[in-house]
């Protein structure tokens, strides 16, 4: 069980490694996206840092949201994933891994690039642990959602506007309580309350989404 | 009863009985909302704060409240859909859909058209509200996913799969934003104890409730029906009814 999970994961990170665009691009997306609200306000606006929380988080969301596209795609095209439920192993574990790597790949670069992005939105500098912490509870919910919504819409010709229909009604919660613990760590209060909801929040997500992924994908070869 | 259960759910034994009750479902729903939104419109008396405006609340909570129940139906009919692979609750299922989007759009309109003279904005960012717009959305994404999978059955699928998952976020979205901001006013009729709401004003609220419950039954049966015919056109019931009423 844990070879398999660890073989489908170096499977995944071997091949990110090749195609490095693939995973690099949404953090340079994310960057851009944080520069144009800078240079939508006022220059050095000091209200930019109020907004620093739904900026970033938000940003953060439409980084992740390009990548959910190709999460079941290639596989699903090259007959790979048709191989994974005709083998015997549980295709579950399978899914599992696979959403593990897009996250070491995607959500843990997006939540460490927010601190030094915050820096420049004149966040404070004491709150950008609650911050990243958010970010880094909130973002393995998302590809555990989006990996759900891509597994979906997989092998549709038309999935590219579907999916941010599918996904974004459904990480309100993640958006509130994780935009939430950065205003509240701004305004220097506790923000672990907030931050303790995201993983309860996660923990749910893990304990539900990847048998729901799995039967989605399964769905989409019947 | 599982063996009637089972004869339920074939195709044309529920066509038959649906065509025997959505009738009078039909009348039902005619009458008390007849009643109610009448009764409530011309004769209920005025509130002593709000005045006549108060009176949006005829269509407002049915609105809302259905929006809600759909969603559970829609949700329950999923559940069977993905467990059993039913026929009939795909069915369900993907005729509910863009009867609950219809009746959340309303219950935001209605909200927005009474917040307006009330609270002085057509929109705050308010926890129901804000809930009931983020329902809007999921209802949005069945419809959408069920029109953009080709094969009907593997749609309902997976259009069931999006409203059990759903189904399980609404309650962290209504709580979520229940705990960032709340401006709305309490529950006027779902409140144990004295009640907050003359009896006069009261009385054509409930049957409008029940009226509009009815009518979602009426509607329901008649769309799942037309899902059904366009489902088993082919089949050796359907071509025997079409032959029968003479169409």
């Amino acid at each position: 069980m844990i070879g398999l999970f660890n073989a489908v994961l170096r499977r995944e990170l071997r091949l990110a490694a090749a195609a490095k665009t693939e995973w690099l691009m949404p953090l340079f997306f994310y960057v851009i996206v944080v520069t144009l609200f800078g240079l939508g306000a006022k220059p050095n606006d000091p209200q930019l840092a109020e907004f620093a929380p739904a900026i970033l988080w938000v940003g953060a969301l439409l980084a992740a949201l390009l990548t959910l596209e190709r999460l079941f795609r290639t596989d699903y095209e090259d007959g790979t994933l048709e191989q994974i439920f005709l083998g015997t192993q549980p295709v579950t574990l399978v899914v599992a891994a696979k959403l593990s790597a897009h996250w070491l790949l995607t959500g843990l670069p997006l939540a460490l690039l927010a601190a030094p992005l915050s820096a420049a939105l004149g966040f404070s500098s004491a709150a950008i642990p609650a911050l990243v912490a958010g970010l880094a509870l909130g973002t393995p919910v998302l590809t555990l959602i989006g990996g759900f919504a891509s597994a979906l819409t997989v092998g549709l010709p038309r999935a590219g506007v579907l999916l941010p229909l599918l996904v974004l009604p459904l990480v309100t919660p993640i958006v509130i309580f994780g935009a939430g613990a950065a205003r509240v760590a701004q305004s220097g209060l506790d923000a672990s309350a907030p931050l303790y909801f995201l993983a309860a929040i996660l923990v749910l997500g893990l304990t539900l989404l990847p048998w729901a992924t799995a039967a989605a994908l399964r769905n989409a070869f019947e | 009863m599982w063996t009637w259960f089972h004869r339920l759910a074939s195709p044309p034994t529920f066509y038959r009985l649906a065509d025997r009750f959505a009738p009078w479902f039909g009348i039902a729903a005619a009458g008390l909302l007849g009643y109610g939104i009448v009764g409530g419109l011309f004769f209920a008396p005025a509130d002593y704060q709000q005045s006549d405006a108060f009176r949006i609340i005829y269509i407002h909570v049915p609105a809302a409240a259905l929006s809600l129940s759909i969603y559970m139906l829609m949700a329950t009919a999923g559940a069977v859909a993905v467990i059993w692979r039913i026929k009939l609750a795909e069915c369900v299922l993907v005729s509910a859909a863009p009867v609950g989007a219809s009746f959340t759009a309303l219950a935001l309109v209605t909200g927005m058209l009474w917040g307006k003279p009330m609270w002085g904005a057509y929109w705050v960012w308010d926890a129901r509200l804000t809930a009931e717009l983020i329902l809007l959305f999921l209802y949005v994404g069945v419809i959408g996913l069920n029109q953009a999978i080709e094969d009907p059955r593997a749609a309902a699928r997976a259009c069931g799969l999006l409203a059990l998952i759903g189904v399980i976020n609404v309650p962290i979205v209504h709580y979520s934003v229940e705990w960032w901001n709340s401006l709305h006013q309490g529950s006027t009729i779902l409140k144990m104890g004295k009640p907050n709401m003359n009896a006069e004003m009261a009385r054509p609220l409930y049957a409008c409730l029940l009226g509009v419950y009815f009518f979602m039954g009426y509607v329901l049966l008649r769309r799942t029906q037309n899902e059904l015919l366009l489902r088993e056109s082919g089949t050796a019931w359907v071509k025997e009814r079409l032959e029968s009423s003479n169409v």
